[in-house]
């Protein structure tokens, strides 16, 4: 039960920008309002948007639940090691030993207000990265599972 | 009746309660300041984040988020198990 041309050509137009959308809030989670909850359920609602627009059997044949639920153990799993590995650098858990290094997002931050850096932010973007890959494939794998409960009504 | 007067009379007591309690706040000037004076003063030198909000979720409360992420983890598996018998095209034993 696909939907018309119209929604189907918006749908193709809208889910990059969404796409999009979702990376950025999660990417400059640090610097603006945002972060890896938030971008990854924008990117969740995009997958909501495309099995609206085509229909449940046709999205499901090229997005696999495997693959969905691999991102959601690689973001959580991710979100473990990054912490964890702050034993590697001689500190307790958690500790953000990326800060002010000098290498990766490792660009020292001033107090007060500034111009904000991409490169800053110790570990906490790759956090974000991490959570956000594991709320898109945690919130689509959502979608997914309650659309199969009533695939029969509907087609 | 009587069940509806009673949940409905203990409910204004309740808001009764609360009102007053939230009356009596002043609001935007908390009493103890400590930490959030820290957290402001220090978070952008010792976390480097600009967003004040993701340097408290993300760094100084980290394990906060673990368990989030963890707690959203358990709800798919939840649903995923739910779900399963109808993934599968089968019937459940009870239909």
């Amino acid at each position: 039960m696909r939907m018309s041309k119209l929604v189907r050509t918006g749908a193709d137009f809208l889910y990059p920008a969404v796409l999009i959308f979702g990376l950025y809030i999660v990417a400059h989670g640090h610097l603006t309002p945002g972060g890896g909850f938030q971008g990854g359920a924008v990117i969740a609602t995009g997958a909501a948007l495309v099995i609206v627009a085509y229909s449940y059997t046709e999205v499901r044949q090229w997005l696999s639940g495997k693959v969905l639920m691999g991102q959601e153990v690689i973001g959580l799993m991710g979100f473990i090691g990054v912490a964890l590995l702050a034993f590697a650098f001689g500190q307790v858990f958690f500790f953000n030993y990326l800060n002010a290094s000098g290498s990766l997002f490792g660009i020292p931050v001033p107090y007060g207000i500034n111009a904000g850096e991409l490169n800053t932010g110790g570990f906490v973007p790759l956090m974000n990265f991490a959570v956000g890959i594991e709320v898109w494939g945690g919130l689509t794998l959502v979608i997914l599972y309650m659309l199969s409960g009533i695939r029969k009504e509907v087609s | 009746m009587k069940k509806t007067v009673v949940l409905m009379g203990s409910l204004l007591i309740i808001c009764a309660f609360l009102g007053v309690a939230a009356l009596n706040l002043t609001f935007g000037v908390p009493k103890i300041t400590d930490m959030d004076d820290y957290f402001l003063r220090f978070g952008q030198e010792q976390t480097g984040t600009n967003n004040q909000c993701t340097s408290v979720t993300f760094d100084f409360r980290g394990f906060d988020t673990l368990g989030e992420s963890t707690v959203l983890f358990c709800a798919v598996i939840g649903v995923a198990l739910m779900f399963r018998k109808m993934q599968e095209g089968e019937e459940h034993e009870d239909e």
